[in-house]
């Protein structure tokens, strides 16, 4: 049992608002947004502050989403199929934490990505965003390939994140956006 | 023809499509997982109301929240819309944000920069 306090202890001290492991369905997304906009609410967040953090939660957790909503689920195991959300609030500033298994031969398309929205500063972004949107095309999922660049730009901070080499096949990837006030 | 009327949910925008006066209004929040499917109707809709359209057509978009796979679906009305205007309907876009809502007025302009459909931005305090 002193297990479960330490857990319960290191979520403390991470200011964690609200975690969550486990399958990201299109329900639980739903129950996501609308627990967070109800704490949001409940502290009389700042209505500037709270539509910020509300758009990075939608596109991250539409990231997890679609990561797990793929046709190769051949070498995904239960486990892979599972991801973390954990949103904290210290001082000020909210900060939104994801992790997930990904295909290891998707890491570095994502880390590219990654690497060029963190170089970008906000007119950069702007721009960015308006090329792709205008020129990118939509896959049958419903992905613009835009989430990262929007995330980046309503943040206003880079980009931190992570790939964790898992096996040959996969990786386990995190991501940490900060919504700065 | 037949009005378009949605209501709106906890992903979806409330849909007002009124074919008889030309009013064509999204509001509320648009965040579904894939948009495409939402959109669908709605782009249906428009292609049928482009047979005979009023000869002023208003698209009031009021929205509080949308996702980027929405966002695509949003421009892709524009593009639907903007081919209409250089028919026989004049198209205006009315673009509503809420107070200090900046990234709601710069995603207005940016639909303003690729789409040819005359914007006017309008700050209200709550959409």
């Amino acid at each position: 049992m002193n297990q479960v306090y330490d857990i319960y202890k290191r979520l403390e001290e991470r200011n964690v608002l609200l975690s969550f492991k486990g399958m990201i369905t299109s329900e639980l997304l739903t129950t996501i947004l609308s627990i967070m906009e109800s704490k949001m609410d409940h502290i009389d967040e700042n209505p500037k502050v709270k539509k910020k953090v509300f758009n990075i939660l939608v596109e991250c957790l539409q990231n997890l989403y679609h990561h797990i909503d793929q046709d190769d689920v051949v070498h995904v195991i239960a486990e892979e199929r599972s991801a973390l959300l954990m949103i904290s609030k210290i001082g000020d500033a909210y900060q939104i934490t994801t992790g997930n298994y990904m295909k290891a031969s998707d890491a570095p398309n994502l880390k590219e990505k990654l690497d060029l929205v963190n170089g970008m500063d906000k007119e950069e972004l702007k721009a960015y965003y308006k090329q792709v949107l205008a020129e990118g095309s939509m896959s049958s999922k419903g992905t613009a390939g835009l989430g990262m660049i929007d995330i980046a730009r309503k943040s206003g901070e880079k980009l931190e994140y992570d790939f964790q080499p898992i096996n040959d096949k996969t990786t386990f990837f995190s991501l940490t956006v900060k919504i700065a006030e | 023809m037949e009005n378009l009327i949605l209501e709106g949910s906890a992903k979806t925008p409330t849909v007002k499509f009124d074919a008889a006066n030309g009013v064509l209004e999204l509001k509320g929040r648009s965040i579904p997982e894939n948009s495409i499917e939402f959109y669908k109707p709605l782009n249906d809709w428009i292609d049928a109301y482009g047979g005979s359209p009023k000869p002023n057509t208003i698209v009031e978009i009021k929205l509080e929240y949308f996702n980027t796979s929405s966002s695509k679906c949003i421009l892709d009305l524009f593009k639907q819309l903007e081919k209409l205007n250089s028919g026989n309907t004049e198209v205006k876009v009315n673009w509503y944000f809420e107070e200090d809502d900046e990234d709601m007025e710069e995603a207005g302009e940016d639909y303003q920069a690729i789409i040819d459909l005359p914007f006017k931005m309008i700050e209200v305090e709550e959409i």
